[in-house]
């Protein structure tokens, strides 16, 4: 006498994740259809020999501790996004076998666009739908698969089609789509619909297997406990109430007009991706002289405003990287409207020799105006520290700083940018400005920062020639 | 003859396999197993090892089906 069936070598000997002391018994109610289709993946598993290569996923439901169960690689993931995280660990790894095991109010509610999605994008993974027409975890309400006229905790005169619609026919959607490959629909009511879907588990990792793209299977499930009926009755009930509006069937089986199509593992830091990306070379940190900086100048909390368009952001973006260039720690946070050009703009950086707490300037150390309206607000004692740096762009703001408890560069940034033949380099001139005032950042870190900021090359004699204006502008000043 | 095996301690008597059987030789045990449960128990006079119980059950350890190998 031979053992003819026996537990899966799916599943592990004794579930060591599961809190519970009884470690070898589920923590299903009795007759859940969970424990079924557990099996028939698990079986499945085994006779293709793919426990080592496969990942689970665990969705959010009473399937959420699938991962104590399956002796595979296992994530559990947020509700509703099983598809995505497969999609992720499939291109990552393009030899696992990855198996989303998702209820109806995962996949078809919260998960809805998730599935279409993967769904339409082709993904080379299996997804097991398993759909008992309610919400079982959290107490019985009622999911997108719920029944016309089923009573729930949340339907309680039943649904009603003008209230709430008709039940989501998932498998029958999603054949719609171009690239899916293998969708069918099975139940779990009778011993010959349990064959059935066993050899339809089996057909959905088989595709995947032969990298035949995306398949889905649909199983239609009991959750006796919800419907308040005896695990008998609840088969009986699929039979009787479900089939007959979800129909079990074959939707869509292109398995053999596929071409096999392998995704291509994705190697980060590979020399390809690093010249596609146009990387700089690795090199050192630009020195500086931290002698020839003023200890007021030091660790400045700098905020940068003015109309959108007039390179606000860019400004600040440069002197960040450019902070990072010499070693400091540093932030930089823009904050602006959904305007391209005008609007208004401003952003904060932050370059510090210690680690930054906090990315945002409530209180600046530097104030850079380019528009009048910055000026009016960010100089008020709120915004303004005592004995903090000014500079304020006077081409467009013809009013003096009401601040007298600051030091305060005042340059006709706009006009000058004008004379040099291009407005839009106004902000490369107060970062001369800056630079040549504070000494904290200087040319070659500025350089760097503007190879990688700046994208048209053209435009780099231009500003650099900005640079030196604003430089050259302040050391006339002394 | 075929036969199986049910454990008890992991029946949690739900009574698909019972349902299912078509040669209704597995019945309620009149025992309580430490889940609580009357578990199922076969007679195996008449089981013709089709396996439709191992597949109607929900839990992975329950139940055991042996069958004569045919092959040999």
């Amino acid at each position: 006498m031979n053992i003819f069936l026996r537990k899966p070598k799916g599943f592990y000997d004794v579930y060591l994740r599961s809190p519970a002391s009884d470690k070898t018994n589920t923590h299903y109610c009795p007759g859940c259809g969970h424990g079924i289709i557990h099996k028939l993946i698990a079986q499945a598993i085994e006779d293709f020999d793919i426990k080592d290569r496969t990942i689970m996923i665990s969705p959010v439901g009473c399937s959420v501790f699938v991962y104590y169960y399956f002796d595979t690689g296992n994530v559990q993931v947020a509700h509703g996004r099983a598809p995505a995280v497969a999609t992720g660990l499939k291109r990552a790894n393009p030899d696992s076998i990855v198996i989303s095991y998702q209820g109806d109010g995962d996949l078809a509610a919260i998960g809805g666009n998730n599935i279409m999605q993967a769904a339409n994008r082709g993904e080379n993974i299996t997804v097991f739908f398993v759909n008992n027409a309610i919400y079982g975890m959290t107490g019985g309400q009622m999911a997108p698969t719920t029944m016309i006229g089923q009573k729930t905790m949340t339907s309680p005169y039943g649904r009603n089609i003008y209230n709430e619609g008709y039940p989501l026919k998932v498998v029958e959607l999603l054949a719609t789509f171009e690239a899916t490959t293998y969708l069918e629909r099975v139940s779990i009511m009778d011993a010959a619909s349990i064959n059935k879907a066993r050899n339809a588990v089996r057909k959905a990792i088989q595709c995947q297997i032969d990298n035949k793209g995306f398949s889905l299977v649909e199983i239609l499930s009991t959750c006796p406990s919800n419907w308040k009926m005896s695990p008998v009755e609840a088969k009986k009930w699929i039979k009787t109430d479900m089939i007959t509006y979800f129909t079990p069937h074959v939707t869509k089986d292109k398995i053999n007009e596929r071409e096999s199509h392998k995704v291509e593992k994705i190697r980060l830091n590979s020399e390809e991706t690093k010249s596609k990306l146009d990387l700089p070379e690795k090199r050192d940190l630009v020195k500086i002289d931290m002698s020839s900086v003023k200890e007021k100048y030091k660790n400045p909390r700098i905020k940068i405003a003015g109309f959108g368009g007039q390179g606000v952001l860019i400004l600040g973006n440069m002197l960040a990287i450019a902070g990072m260039e010499e070693g400091f720690n540093v932030t930089w946070l823009p904050s602006y409207g959904p305007e391209m050009r005008g609007g208004t703009a401003n952003c904060h950086v932050r370059i510090d020799e210690k680690p930054i707490g906090a990315p945002s300037v409530a209180k600046a150390d530097v104030l850079i105006a380019m528009n009048k309206p910055s000026l009016e607000k960010f100089e008020k004692e709120e915004y303004l520290e005592s004995g903090a740096l000014l500079i304020y762009n006077t081409t467009l703001i013809d009013i003096e700083p009401s601040r007298k408890d600051v030091d305060i560069i005042a340059i006709p940034a706009t006009k000058m940018a004008d004379d040099m033949g291009d407005l839009k380099v106004a902000n490369m001139i107060i970062i001369g400005a800056y630079m040549e005032k504070t000494k904290l950042i200087n040319e070659e870190a500025l350089e760097r920062a503007l190879q990688t900021g700046v994208k048209r090359k053209n435009l780099m004699d231009l500003n650099k020639k900005a640079i030196k204006a604003g430089m050259d502008f302040v050391k006339n000043l002394k | 003859m075929p036969k199986i095996e049910i454990d008890a301690n992991h029946c949690k008597g739900c009574g698909l396999c019972i349902d299912a059987c078509p040669k209704k030789v597995i019945v309620f045990s009149e025992d309580i197993n430490k889940l609580g449960y009357h578990p199922a128990t076969p007679k195996n006079e008449g089981c013709i090892g089709c396996g439709i119980c191992f597949y109607t059950c929900p839990e992975p350890e329950s139940i055991t089906v042996y069958k004569e190998d045919k092959s040999a």
